[in-house]
């Protein structure tokens, strides 16, 4: 062995396409399964979470405009940029979730495959979801699926990495931008994912990475009037309900925890959750007969 | 009219693609010759220069393709979704990668315009295989019921005006379902297949998934009549068509046919003109109007048809006909000499028959392939030009005075391909497109390909549609 010093790597968060430290300046103690040390986290503040809605609210625009091509290609550069850090998220969530090498290392390749899977979604699921309405009239019809907007999504708690990214790239697919609470015990390998998005071509703001107590952040996100939408994934029952009602106020759509296996291939409502139907109508006229729009 | 100012030549560079004096066919993995050792020339339709050899596939060569193509199938059909929508996404990265070469071989070996390969030809291939790939393993969702299967080896001969373009549409959902293919590209422009083939064993394809064997028509009859080919696709002329229809008559083969057309490109009184030209000089002189979608007969309203004839003219006299590579040239040389026959041979039909012939100025190159952009006025339905598909960059004008008269003379036709309407009214648009016979409608626009979109004809123009969901279903067992 070399008796090289290694260099440490300071984690920090990811707002806005930027990596700054808690506003608050305070951060918390993260080890391993064996309680060894493993890096000082910031401990986000509700200000940090603002932050993070009017960073995630700026990019909304953007990324929902994006073609759905183009989101599809984003999400595969993802993928791409992964790959090439296996070995470095595959320590990461071994040191996490305190789990074998080679376990570690199928949890990483599953979570790159979900990435493949989500890109072939971003201009599918319109078609999935949309379709030409047969009304009883001489109307053009048809409904479609928009993204919702901003969504806050409490990651689970077990899963660091690839819980973390079955959640979010069904939410950021569809042409949302999403602020997520990272696993509260195992946030490392969620900080260290804002540094792929941030050279993956994903727009600063599509996806804001904060860690910290998830009771502390989810509170004020829950009651966060331009917060469109909360996944409750990563949260327990108490907590759920609390946030729920707090999601009340200006009528969020709520994703409610359930029991999930994510190595299991997703369905859709992961997506379907965080998406508005929009139905448009137009006259056809008709040809000739009286009654003629011509 | 004189040109305000000339343009200084601007030539694409052809250093960045390295066409190998000979090819052999691709058939498991591997480039071999044919068993008879025959071989054909293929030439840059712009010079006529000899651009290489290839291999003429025989019976016996076909025979071996679709056998290396029955024996990857088992295990390529059985693999996770998951594990062919990454196949599919390296080709789709390295189509990306590559697609400066390509586009510069698509014009060398087809005659076509850079432009229209760099902008519109590989970006679109691209496009087809990402958005295929992506799903290979959402096939459940596809509408077709759980767990839908491939059909089996499928024998695929497309055509030489969108060579690699037509290889996407018919390679890319034929190996997301986990079908294996055979194609064959056509006579005049097997370059580009050929290096998809490179492009193939570059994303580790397994070998036998996609094999390509090259030659005329003989080939490609061979490959739709071999009995252990399970789904026949063809793009190309209506005539061929039914003799393929003919041949898979009374066997199991699933069969997919994208034909001819005639399409109607209708221009109402309220249409924005400017607009309209812009899209009637697009849909007919886009790929020198060697395309199948091509809005080959401008319906005008009879009250606006002068206004918009004075301006489509003055805007044909600004086309700039040459060289393929030039990056300002619009019209570029014709696929083939045959082509070019075929297109002034019903030209002259048109003259004879008592159509009024115009054209703009335009000097041809004295080598190569060449037709100068032409406009027909006084046409009837009756006219052989207005009636048969030219393939060229010919436009048949006829007029209109009520919407009904329109919707009647654009569907007068064997086809039914594509059709386009041009006015400010949405109601009328929708009202006229609901009674139009046609598998593709573009309102206000024309010639807008996506891979999302399903593509392909009513009647005679074929059946089966590419592109989109339904795309799927050619060749999946449902």
């Amino acid at each position: 062995m070399s008796d090289r010093l290694s260099v440490f790597k300071t984690y920090k968060l990811y707002v806005g396409g930027k990596f700054p430290r808690s506003e608050s300046g305070r951060v918390y103690e993260v080890t391993d399964s064996k309680d060894n040390w493993l890096a000082n986290a910031p401990l986000s503040s509700r200000k940090d979470a603002r932050d993070a809605v009017v960073a995630a609210r700026k990019a909304f625009g953007g990324w929902s405009g994006a073609t759905a091509y183009n989101r599809g290609q984003v999400l595969y550069r993802v993928a791409e940029m992964l790959e090439g850090r296996r070995e470095q998220f595959a320590r990461e969530v071994a040191d996490a979730e305190g789990l074998s090498k080679s376990k570690a290392a199928a949890v990483v390749d599953a979570t790159i495959d979900r990435w493949v899977w989500y890109a072939g979604w971003t201009d599918k699921i319109a078609q999935v979801t949309g379709g030409a309405n047969p009304v009883a009239g001489p109307y053009f019809n048809l409904s479609s699926p928009e993204p919702t907007g901003v969504v806050a999504v409490v990651a689970p708690q077990e899963s660091s990495f690839l819980g973390l990214v079955s959640v979010v790239a069904p939410v950021i697919a569809t042409g949302n931008t999403a602020v997520v609470i990272a696993s509260e015990k195992a946030p490392l390998p969620a900080l260290s994912l804002g540094e792929v998005l941030a050279t993956s071509d994903v727009p600063g703001g599509v996806v804001n990475v904060l860690s910290g107590r998830t009771a502390e952040l989810a509170a004020p996100l829950a009651a966060h009037q331009d917060v469109n939408a909360i996944d409750l994934a990563g949260a327990d029952e108490a907590l759920a309900k609390e946030l729920e009602i707090a999601a009340a106020d200006n009528l969020k759509r709520v994703l409610r925890p359930q029991p999930v296996d994510y190595f299991e291939t997703p369905g859709i409502e992961r997506m379907t959750a965080f998406l508005e139907t929009k139905t448009v109508w137009h006259p056809t006229g008709s040809l000739g007969a009286g009654g003629s729009s011509y | 009219m004189a040109s305000a100012f000339e343009y200084a030549p601007a030539p694409e560079s052809r250093s960045v693609v390295d066409i190998a004096p000979s090819y052999g066919l691709f058939i498991d993995g591997e480039f071999t010759e044919a068993a008879d050792g025959k071989v054909f020339k293929t030439v840059s339709p712009s010079t006529e220069e000899v651009l290489s050899e290839v291999a003429q596939a025989g019976t016996e060569d076909v025979d071996r393709a679709v056998k290396a193509a029955r024996k990857a199938f088992e295990k390529w059909s059985a693999l996770p979704g998951a594990e062919r929508a990454k196949y599919l996404f390296r080709i789709a990265r390295i189509i990306q990668e590559r697609s400066r070469e390509l586009a510069v071989l698509e014009t060398l070996d087809n005659g076509k315009p850079i432009k229209e390969t760099r902008d519109a030809d590989l970006p679109l291939v691209a496009a087809h295989f990402f958005y295929y790939a992506g799903w290979a393993d959402k096939l459940d969702h596809a509408g077709f019921g759980a767990n839908p299967r491939p059909l089996g080896v499928a024998g695929q001969v497309i055509p030489w005006n969108f060579p690699l373009l037509m290889l996407a549409w018919k390679i890319a959902p034929a190996l997301a379902t986990g079908n294996t293919v055979v194609l064959k590209p056509a006579e005049t422009t097997p370059l580009s297949a050929l290096f998809f083939a490179d492009i193939c064993r570059q994303a580790g394809l397994p070998k036998g998934v996609v094999n390509i064997v090259t030659g005329d028509g003989r080939t490609g009859a061979a490959l739709v009549a071999h009995p252990d080919v399970n789904k026949v696709a063809f793009t190309g002329s209506t005539a061929v068509g039914k003799e393929i229809a003919r041949t898979v008559a009374g066997t199991a083969k699933k069969l997919t046919l994208e034909l001819g057309g005639k399409g109607a490109n209708i221009v109402f009184d309220d249409a924005p003109l400017d607009q309209a030209v812009e899209g009637i000089v697009n849909g007919i002189f886009f790929n020198q109007g060697q395309v199948c979608c091509a809005g080959s007969r401008l319906l005008v309203q009879e009250s606006v048809q002068d206004e918009l004839l004075d301006a489509l003219k003055r805007r044909l006299s600004t086309l700039r006909l040459g060289d393929p590579l030039d990056k300002n040239t619009d019209i570029g040389a014709i696929n083939s000499a045959e082509q070019l026959a075929r297109i002034t041979a019903l030209a002259e039909r048109g003259e004879a028959e008592g159509a009024e012939r115009w054209s703009p100025a335009c000097e041809l190159p004295s080598s190569g392939y060449w037709f100068a952009p032409t406009l027909f006025t006084n046409v009837t339905q009756a006219h052989t030009i207005a009636r048969e598909e030219i393939f060229g960059p010919v436009l048949s004008v006829l007029t209109f005075r009520t919407p009904d008269e329109a919707v009647a003379k654009a569907n007068n036709t064997q086809y039914g391909l594509s059709a386009g309407i041009w006015s400010e009214k949405g109601s009328r648009i929708l009202a006229v497109a609901n009674k139009l016979r046609a598998g593709v409608v573009w309102s206000n626009t024309f010639n807008k390909f996506d891979p999302t979109s399903p593509f392909g004809g009513y009647k005679e123009s074929g059946f089966g549609r590419e592109g989109g969901r339904h795309g799927l279903e050619a060749y999946l067992d449902v």
